[in-house]
């Protein structure tokens, strides 16, 4: 995860630096060019426009637009859609967050843990990483069928009575944050195989010296510590991947029952795309955009404050 | 949870194995029955019962109305389109910008980077209201450059090829010019043929991402269209084709899901490197 700075000083005397310089300079803006044209065109002018088009009332076909401040927000505060959309995002953020992350920890540890079935059980694990989440929603769909799905048989065969798992507003948001889970815990381990593996094997050869014996101990004085900067990195991009949910709510509920699983980017996407409510939709956006960029600021913060462990 | 202990019996390590095993089974239920439900008939399906295999097998029935249907395979052709699309213009875009950024000095490097290091910040969906309103205006919804163009730069590439060409040695640059290559000679002799382990990662991660992507099709592509990729070709058929009947439906998901899983199956290293090696900073 660290910089490699490799030194690249040029021992060139000055006159043939020069030369070199100035041809460098311009092979360096052409190679370059084509990536700042497109960066430029679909990612820095999209980006200015949208936070621009979030303080209009603009709508697609209308033939004006007006500037209307910060109307859009005060309208979003308002708005009960997007209070319970924003409120759906932070509860899924909230659950698979946690359960992802301490999930693919101790799937790491358990592989990790022995030498038989390692790429196997990995393999496993991470194959929801590849898979097209919407052909894998269908299928949730069809295991949570409140009749005829699996997930109810066998409860019904124990004397339960399962849930409307996704029909139902009380249950949505916990069946799609199963999914999320689901979908994102093997990403997490891997990353945990990845920081467990840089551990250096002699700690723990000194830990057993200075009497850390137990397995648990083991890994509260050695593993966990070491751990840190890979967990936190992993919390914060689990963070930003569960904000940025939107397959599943598209392919099951579009936000239903009755708005019960409305998310931030199914929200914006409805608003904008549906509606073409553009001036409202983006303001949505710019809301999405300050949250990620805030997790990530903070994450790099914390990082740069951490990163000096050893 | 115990280095060194790596060569335990297998008896000691049952217990571990037994767990894995469990959770394994349950993580791989969804493709289980997603595989079950696609070989039974549609009153088998409905009979709620809990068994695994088909009583009586209907392939033809359901995997026969999705090719019916539905040109599944002209979906999977668009996806395979797309996906080639952006990798070949991501590449070419952010290989060159990379070894500039990483090797070459100029002024306004700092500032280049600046802003790789800012796209970093913005996720995919933060741009798509504008370009969608620009392709409206100028036509180009519905092509297959409307899903392509938006993907074409990745500025989460540029910091990657440039971090991996900076641990290159200069002196092979350096040499190169001694020989009297010209920096354009470098770039495609030297530089292109290097890059391949980071362009391989690249390249896995770009396409699993944009296969699987439904957010920007979804709004790119409208009606009916014969541009559909395999995601949205899945709820087109959801929506208008089989509402119930589950039984083709698993059918179009479990054909839209064998690529890349296969593909994943073939080249399980290569690919759990790529994405995590790539996903680490995006």
């Amino acid at each position: 995860m660290s910089d490699l700075a490799l030194p690249s000083a040029l021992a060139a005397t000055a006159p043939q630096a020069d030369r070199i310089g100035r041809g460098e300079a311009i092979a360096a803006w052409l190679l370059t060019a084509p990536a700042i044209i497109a960066f430029v065109l679909m990612l820095l002018v999209p980006t200015l426009a949208v936070v621009a088009i979030a303080f209009t009332d603009y709508e697609l076909g209308a033939t004006s637009l007006r500037f209307i401040g910060l109307a859009n927000f005060a309208e979003l505060m308002e708005d009960r859609g997007f209070v319970t959309s924003f409120r759906n995002t932070a509860f899924f953020v909230a659950v698979t967050t946690p359960a992802s992350v301490i999930g693919g920890l101790a799937l790491a540890l358990a592989i990790e843990g022995g030498r038989r079935g390692r790429t196997f059980f990995r393999a496993v694990f991470f194959l929801p990483v590849v898979s097209l989440m919407v052909a894998m929603a269908t299928a949730f769909q069809y295991m949570f069928h409140p009749t005829i799905g699996p997930v109810n048989a066998l409860l019904r065969s124990i004397g339960v009575a399962g849930p409307n798992w996704l029909g139902s507003s009380d249950s949505v948001m916990w069946t799609l944050s199963i999914i999320g889970v689901w979908e994102q815990v093997g990403f997490n381990m891997v990353l945990f195989l990845a920081g467990l593996t840089a551990i250096p094997r002699d700690l723990y050869a000194a830990a057993e010296v200075d009497g850390v014996r137990s397995g648990w101990s083991r890994f509260w004085t050695v593993t966990w510590p070491l751990l840190g900067p890979t967990t936190l990195f992993v919390l914060t991009i689990t963070m930003i991947r569960s904000l940025r949910v939107f397959d599943i709510v598209a392919t099951l509920t579009q936000g239903g029952p009755n708005k019960a699983s409305e998310v931030l980017l199914y929200t914006m996407y409805t608003e904008g795309f549906t509606f073409f409510r553009m001036g409202y939709s983006a303001a949505i956006t710019v809301v999405f955009l300050a949250v990620v960029v805030v997790l990530m600021l903070l994450q790099t913060r914390l990082i740069d404050r951490r990163v000096h462990y050893g | 949870m115990i280095p060194g202990s790596n060569d335990r019996s297998l008896l000691a390590d049952l217990p571990r194995l037994a767990i894995l095993s469990l959770l394994g089974l349950l993580f791989l239920m969804p493709y289980i029955w997603m595989v079950s439900v696609s070989l039974k008939p549609l009153d088998e399906v409905w009979r709620a019962s809990m068994s695994l295999i088909p009583e009586t097998l209907a392939i033809d029935k359901n995997y026969g109305r999705v090719f019916r249907e539905v040109p599944i395979g002209r979906y999977l052709l668009n996806g395979a389109i797309v996906c080639a699309g952006i990798l070949v213009f991501q590449l070419a875009f952010a290989l060159p910008a990379g070894y500039a950024l990483a090797k070459l000095n100029f002024r306004g490097r700092e500032t280049l980077f600046a802003f790789v290091m800012l796209g970093l910040l913005i996720p995919a969906h933060v741009p798509a209201i504008p370009l969608y309103i620009a392709f409206a205006k100028t036509g180009v919804l519905n092509t297959y450059a409307a899903l392509i163009a938006p993907s074409t730069i990745s500025v989460f590439a540029i910091f990657m090829f440039r971090q991996f060409f900076r641990a290159m040695p200069d002196e092979l640059i350096q040499a190169a010019r001694m020989d009297g290559l010209g920096e354009w000679s470098i770039v495609w002799r030297i530089i292109v043929p290097n890059a391949w382990p980071a362009a391989t990662a690249f390249a896995i991660f770009s396409v699993v991402a944009h296969w699987n992507d439904l957010f920007w099709p979804l709004i790119a592509v409208s009606g009916k269209g014969d541009l559909a990729t395999p995601a949205l070709g899945v709820i087109y058929f959801r929506t208008e084709e089989a509402g119930d009947d589950f039984g083709a439906l698993m059918a179009a998901a479990t054909l839209t899901t064998i690529p890349l899983v296969a593909a994943f199956l073939l080249a399980q290293r290569r690919f759990i490197e790529g994405i995590t090696m790539t996903g680490l900073k995006g």
